[in-house]
């Protein structure tokens, strides 16, 4: 590897006794968008605060843009630009005066940090609220107003921690858009933490999977699915009354997992495959009105790897009143 | 590139001054509860001047100080708020991400204390002018007020700064401030310290650097150009910005960790 | 179906502020430190004030400012108890309350009374400080209950002040409205020397001020030597009976919002 991208070897992060992350392994090369993917708790945004040089490292090596996160960190930080969980903004300023203080601190010159910040206003949709203060700002143009202060120094990697979480599909969608963007035409790699599988699939060029602190898979979307190959098929009989019927033939196929209400999926586990599926049904005397096969998903690849499931694995969090 | 420290603290000092002016509700109490308080205790307590020894016959001439002091508290408040807001929202992480020295953020962030305590002292010592408040030490004794309540308000601003870096948090800092007042009760701020009866009151008084800051700006107002005084109060106020920006030097290495 | 009536609402209203309380103790140091330091500044700062000619008071100034502090811990206890209504507005629970309770007039009675409850804690405090500092009390048995009486009304007063705004509002950033026309009413009163010391405009309006009554008849009360508590009672009664409409009719403003 050139050294411009980023390395990981062993890398330990504990927080008095708790071990967040718990020696990951792993290097993105230049250019590439990395999707970190696994659920809350996880390590993803203790490993990005790592890397990012926000916190030492426990134990371990890194390396970002060919510095070492330990000894190196202003170079580091210099080559970097991120966009944490929190939008990290100030509801008393403008976007615009964001702008203009985030390039006056990585010491931007007056008459660029003019045509800087304007050429990011642009770029993420925001000129005409540029001098609005923040606190009026929606959710997504939030998000957005991050995105350009992660960009304004023009680094060559970019960190992006669960960057649209909480944002309605149009402006996920956009965000994706521009994130593609930045690998595609300026070669910025891209090192994204989220917990959404289709966002790793869609955006990512490799994902690695990381649960309790660990990676636990790592590989394109599609070979990792494709290490699993195990589709789901999904039936629902045209009586409900049927349902167990339809549950009992499904079941020597394979193990049941979730399925849409009013129908009965099971995970194919080499016993058989759609054909033989229809057979069994049609031995059975059951009718089916819908029988639909689904291609493995991360969840799937997240499932086999950890023995939980990614999606809906949130605990809930304890509120005082 | 300018990556100078002065630059720096200018930048920080503007976003600083920019946000503590956008906020009317950070503004108008620390003019209006002194003032009340003021308008309320000189009258309260007017009988006071009718006790041997008292230095003065106006109450409100020896009850202004307590102004600039509760002032300052506010002005503490603002400070350490506004910086416990940047730890909890993550933006004190955006800030550690770009070249911006230490020293740079702690100065930086007492703009807009400082603006706050010149506005505040500005609007302290009209009233107390137009309510009848004479200075012994005539214009030069306000330039010196103004002077040394600016300079208490950046001390106790840092204070408000240290305690939102210990804490992180700005219900933690609001809870902190009874203590701060009550620094600000056990004072001189309603009798001279050799007026004051009960023993234990008085010595605690004495140790109070709280007494020397509100003695300080007492003496320029009622007491004429008492070197003791001034110097103490000086003093005692230098070393509130030293110490309160020291101890927020070390908070702030601990919370932004960064390498 | 739900049998509740005011009294059933109001007790299990309190029972969980209360409950609050005690899992948060950290909730007691506010409205305990305010009153500790005022009672410290004024009794121990400004003791000499008894010196003043034609300070008659007999009771020491110890007591003659215990009694002002009490009174001020009173009123403000209950300005925290609309804090808190209105916080519990800002996060739903009102609204589970408004619409769980029977007898919803039940919910103001509910907040008085959990105020009353947090603050008798306040009281006792700082009743044990005053000791220890070496009060006078040359008031007897009657005379210390009719005290008391009339900082348990002053309490009610301040919640059902509070209650109204926060019921209207609904939002803590009303607190303000809530704190400064007590804190006015409390220091626009005789708090550093009786009525008969003061000067000025400040006289003027301490005369037509009802909480000085309350001040006065308070202090006369133990001093031993009573000092128009009737007039005192009497106003305190019926500003109770005029703020439990004000925050009744706030109340049927916040059904609206349901």
């Amino acid at each position: 590897m050139s050294g411009h991208g980023i390395e990981a070897r062993g890398l330990v992060r504990e927080f008095k006794n708790v071990k967040a992350v718990r020696g990951i392994d792993l290097e993105v090369a230049p250019g590439e968008i990395y999707g970190f993917l696994g659920p809350n708790g996880a390590g993803k945004s203790t490993t990005v605060h790592v890397l990012t040089t926000l916190l030492p490292p426990s134990a371990g090596t890194a390396r970002v843009a060919g510095y070492d996160v330990r000894t190196e960190g202003p170079k580091v930080r210099a080559s970097i630009g991120a966009a944490l969980q929190e939008a990290a903004l100030d509801p008393w300023l403008t976007g615009r005066e964001h702008l203009r203080l985030q390039s006056a601190l990585h010491g931007i010159g007056a008459r660029e940090r003019k045509v800087r910040g304007e050429e990011l206003l642009e770029r993420v949709g925001l000129t005409r609220a540029a001098d609005r203060k923040v606190q009026t700002y929606s959710g997504g143009m939030k998000r957005r107003l991050d995105l350009a202060l992660a960009l304004v120094h023009r680094p060559t990697i970019l960190f992006l921690d669960e960057p649209t979480t909480g944002l309605d599909p149009q402006s996920r969608s956009a965000l994706w858009n521009e994130v593609g963007r930045l690998a595609r035409d300026e070669g910025v790699t891209v090192f994204l933490t989220t917990q959404y599988l289709e966002e790793a699939d869609v955006l990512a060029d490799r994902v690695g999977i990381i649960d309790l602190g660990r990676i636990v898979a790592e590989g394109t979307p599609e070979e990792l699915k494709a290490e699993i190959a195990k589709p789901t098929v999904e039936a629902s009989p045209t009586e409900p009354s049927q349902l167990g019927a339809v549950a009992t033939v499904l079941e020597r196929f394979g193990e049941q997992t979730q399925g849409s209400p009013g129908s009965v999926a099971v995970r194919l586990d080499g016993k058989g495959d759609l054909a033989d599926v229809v057979r069994a049904f049609d031995a059975a005397g059951v009718t089916v009105e819908n029988l639909r096969l689904h291609a493995p998903s991360l969840d799937d690849v997240f499932l086999a790897k950890t023995g939980h499931r990614l999606e809906g694995s949130d605990e809930d969090t304890e509120t005082d009143e | 590139m300018r990556h100078g420290l002065a630059h720096q603290i200018a930048f920080i000092a503007w976003r600083s001054v920019k946000r503590t002016l956008r906020q009317p509700a950070v503004l108008i109490p620390p003019l209006v509860f002194p003032l009340m308080l003021m308008a309320v205790n000189s009258s309260g307590l007017r009988a006071a001047t009718h006790l041997p020894g008292f230095p003065t016959d106006s109450f409100l001439a020896f009850f202004l100080p307590f102004s600039f002091m509760q002032g300052a508290l506010f002005a503490a408040s603002t400070a350490g708020t506004d910086l416990a807001r940047d730890v909890d929202t993550g933006f004190l992480n955006r800030l550690a991400l770009t070249p911006l020295r230490g020293w740079a953020l702690l100065v930086g962030q007492l703009g807009g204390a400082t603006v706050q305590g010149v506005v505040q002292a500005f609007v302290y010592l009209s009233v107390g002018l137009a309510f009848g408040v004479r200075f012994v030490t005539g214009s030069g004794g306000i330039l010196a007020l103004l002077l040394l309540s600016i300079l208490i308000a950046i001390g106790w601003a840092a204070v408000g700064i240290w305690l939102a870096l210990r804490t992180g948090s700005g219900e933690a800092v609001q809870s902190q401030f009874p203590l701060l007042f009550f620094l600000l009760f056990i004072s001189s701020m309603n009798m001279p310290r050799n007026l004051i009866e009960v023993d234990w009151f008085r010595d605690a008084a004495t140790l109070n650097p709280v007494s020397y800051m509100i003695e300080g700006l007492r003496t320029l107002i009622i007491g004429g150009w008492d070197a003791q005084a001034l110097v103490l109060a000086f003093g005692m106020t230098s070393a509130l910005i030293v110490a309160a920006l020291t101890l927020s030097a070390v908070a702030l290495r601990q919370r932004m960790a960064r390498t | 179906m739900s049998r509740g009536t005011t009294w059933t609402v109001a007790r299990a209203l309190a029972w969980r502020q209360l409950r609050i309380l005690l899992k948060n103790p950290s909730l007691f140091v506010p409205p305990m430190l305010f009153p500790l330091m005022s009672f410290t500044a004024f009794a121990g700062g400004l003791a000499q004030m008894r010196h003043v000619p034609g300070f008659d008071f007999k009771g020491g100034y110890t007591s003659f400012q215990y009694v002002f502090v009490l009174l001020q811990s009173a009123a403000f206890s209950g300005v925290f108890m609309g804090f808190g209504i209105a916080r519990d507005f800002e996060r739903g629970f009102a609204r589970r309350l408004l619409i769980a309770a029977q007898r919803r007039s039940g919910l103001v009675v509910g907040y008085a009374l959990a105020a009353l409850l947090r603050w008798s804690m306040v009281a006792v405090m700082l009743t044990l400080v005053a000791l220890i500092a070496q009060m006078q009390i040359g008031g007897n048995g009657v005379d210390l209950f009719g005290l008391y009486a009339l900082a348990i009304i002053v309490n009610v007063l301040g919640t059902l002040w509070a209650a109204g705004i926060a019921l209207r509002f609904r939002s803590v950033q009303a607190g303000p409205l809530m704190q400064t026309p007590i804190f006015m009413v409390l220091f626009l009163a005789p708090v550093y020397v009786p009525l008969s010391l003061l000067s000025g405009w400040i006289a003027s309006v301490a005369k037509v001020n009802p909480f000085t009554a309350f001040v006065e008849a308070g202090r006369g009360f133990i001093s031993g030597e009573p000092y128009h508590s009737a007039l005192a009672f009497g106003i305190a009664l019926t500003m109770a009976s005029l703020l439990a409409i004000w925050a009744l009719r706030g109340l049927r403003r916040a059904e609206r919002t349901i």
